[in-house]
């Protein structure tokens, strides 16, 4: 794609050789269009929002806003429907922290073995009140169960939260399916999109979600921007409380807000929600499903030329996500590649009982994004090359 | 490939004192957190000197490597030679360029040893506080 001069850090040399950046799951790099914006925005506008009565603040609270409504039209929702948080960690988290008041004995949450440690460790949290966790398995492919949702989903769950796209297996879950499975024993539908939203067109209707939680900085935005789409809060107890979030506070009581922004206490990343609005205009320009067609491309060049180096875990449709293993130790594998100039990710990738579940210690991960190319997917094929031969 | 010289492909490869202890006097396993790989130490002490010295679990070679050089290195050492060993004991003892990222792995036999002399010690009535036997990556 032709994109790559869009892309400062890409000209840049890591151990004497041009950046090949293939960590595109755990953060994408930027394009000078939204670094330029976050630049514009404290040089030109820079002020609280919602609160002053200026000029500097009528223009940072429309930054503000504009992005709020170039998100909801990108995920097909109402713009009281999006609340920014700090990160996809944090919109889950608002919703376990608000499960822990609501729910108790006899509820069930079902979750699957192939989520990240932020859909799992604020869910542990209601284990305290004794509600049960239930975990759907995966099969050989990488795929879910989906039988499994069947015989776990029942009138006692109240929640069910799923990764759309693993960041380690890149597997695409059938959302739909799910969330017909759980309305129809009246559970709640939360699906993570922090895999799925910057890689594909998302339509939150077709999913049937209740709430999608996904993050700016893994497509193209800064960091510490997440959202939580929400299609009904009323139940939603806010995680944060402070200012903003209020219509009328007295000494001992306080009225929230309307949506969203009861859900926004204190001063948000306005900056970086500003970039952030640049960065789906971006990606709108550019077009998610040719975006989605360049990644599913690299991903079938790199899987035949790794095929017989390495060991690919995932073999389903998946996201632009490669994790292996090979005669040498994840670690080992990512230190030696980056003396290439060569960024991959190694280690449990925030996915321990994952790792337990294919019995690997860990694993190494190389991610694209729509700037990546097949040069730079057969220097990390000579990379990997060489990392064979030093422990053979 | 700096990190990579002879000397630790050769330790990770052939680890030396890799083994068990059928009774040893200190026993303790740990894991490191970037990527759950876990080693375990084994100790017989006496006349408080390391008189024996085991590990099991097999990391990346940098940890490995790490591990096994350290083993070496306090096989006849008093505990409290050992307990003064630092980052930068180990990292002499590599003779490698390390790169900050993998500190945890160069570091994890060093901790998980102090921990079992830590342990070793509680156990026999000593009056020593965790934080004294915690290695500093930083």
């Amino acid at each position: 794609m032709e994109v790559r001069d869009d892309f400062p850090i890409l000209k840049r040399k890591v151990n004497g050789k041009t950046l090949v950046y293939l960590d595109n799951a755990a953060t994408t790099q930027k394009p000078k269009q939204v670094i330029d914006k976050v630049s514009e925005y404290y040089k030109e506008h820079n002020a609280n929002i919602h609160r002053g009565i200026h000029k500097l603040s009528e223009e940072a609270t429309n930054e503000f806003e504009e992005t709020r409504k170039k998100i909801a039209k990108l995920i097909g929702a109402k713009e009281d429907e999006v609340v920014f948080t700090r990160s996809t960690t944090e919109s889950l988290n608002t919703l376990a922290y608000s499960s822990l008041r609501s729910l108790g004995e006899g509820d069930e949450v079902v979750l699957s073995v192939m989520e990240h440690h932020s859909n799992i460790v604020p869910w542990q949290m209601l284990q305290e009140k004794g509600v049960k966790l239930n975990f759907v398995d995966i099969n050989p492919d990488g795929t879910l169960k989906m039988e499994q949702f069947e015989e776990l989903i029942n009138k006692n769950t109240k929640i069910v939260s799923i990764v759309h796209a693993s960041n380690v297996l890149g597997t695409i879950n059938p959302i739909a399916d799910i969330s017909k499975i759980a309305h129809d024993n009246n559970a709640i539908m939360i699906v993570d999109g922090a895999q799925s939203v910057p890689n594909m067109k998302i339509d939150v209707k077709k999913l049937g979600c209740d709430f999608l939680a996904f993050s700016g900085h893994k497509m193209l935005g800064p960091t510490g921007v997440g959202i939580l789409y929400g299609n009904n809060f009323d139940n939603v107890e806010p995680f944060l409380r402070g200012g903003e979030m209020i219509r009328e506070v007295s000494l001992r009581e306080a009225k929230w807000n309307d949506m969203p922004w009861k859900m926004e206490a204190g001063t948000p990343n306005i900056a970086g929600v500003a970039g952030f609005g640049e960065a789906i205009a971006y990606l709108e320009r550019t077009g998610l499903s040719k975006i989605r067609k360049h990644e599913t491309e690299l991903v079938k060049y790199a899987t035949k030329k790794l095929e017989d180096l390495v060991t690919i875990y995932g073999n389903a449709d998946k996201t632009g996500v490669v994790s292996f293993s090979m005669n040498a130790h994840p670690h080992d594998v990512a230190s030696l590649v980056d003396s290439e100039g060569i960024a991959i990710r190694s280690g449990h990738m925030c996915a321990q009982p994952l790792m337990d579940r294919l019995e690997v210690p860990a694993l190494s991960r190389a991610s694209f994004y729509l700037y990546n190319t097949k040069e730079e997917i057969d220097k990390l094929v000579t990379a990997l090359e060489k990392v064979q031969k030093v422990f053979e | 490939m700096d990190m990579y010289e002879e000397v630790i492909l050769e330790h990770y490869k052939n680890p030396q004192n890799h083994g068990k202890i059928d009774q040893p006097s200190a026993d303790r396993e740990e894991y490191n957190p970037l990527c759950g790989d876990k080693v375990r130490i084994q100790l017989i002490i006496k006349d408080d000197k390391i008189e024996d010295i085991r590990f099991q679990g097999r990391g990346c070679a940098i940890s490995t490597a790490s591990t096994s050089l350290l083993t070496q290195h306090v096989k006849g050492k008093t505990l409290a030679e050992v307990k003064k060993l630092d980052k930068d004991d180990i990292v002499k003892l590599l003779g490698v360029d390390v790169n900050p990222t993998r500190f945890k792995c160069v570091l994890l036999g060093l901790k998980t040893l102090k921990l079992a002399i830590y342990q070793y010690l509680i156990d026999h009535k000593k009056h020593v506080e965790e934080k004294e036997f915690k290695v500093s990556d930083a």
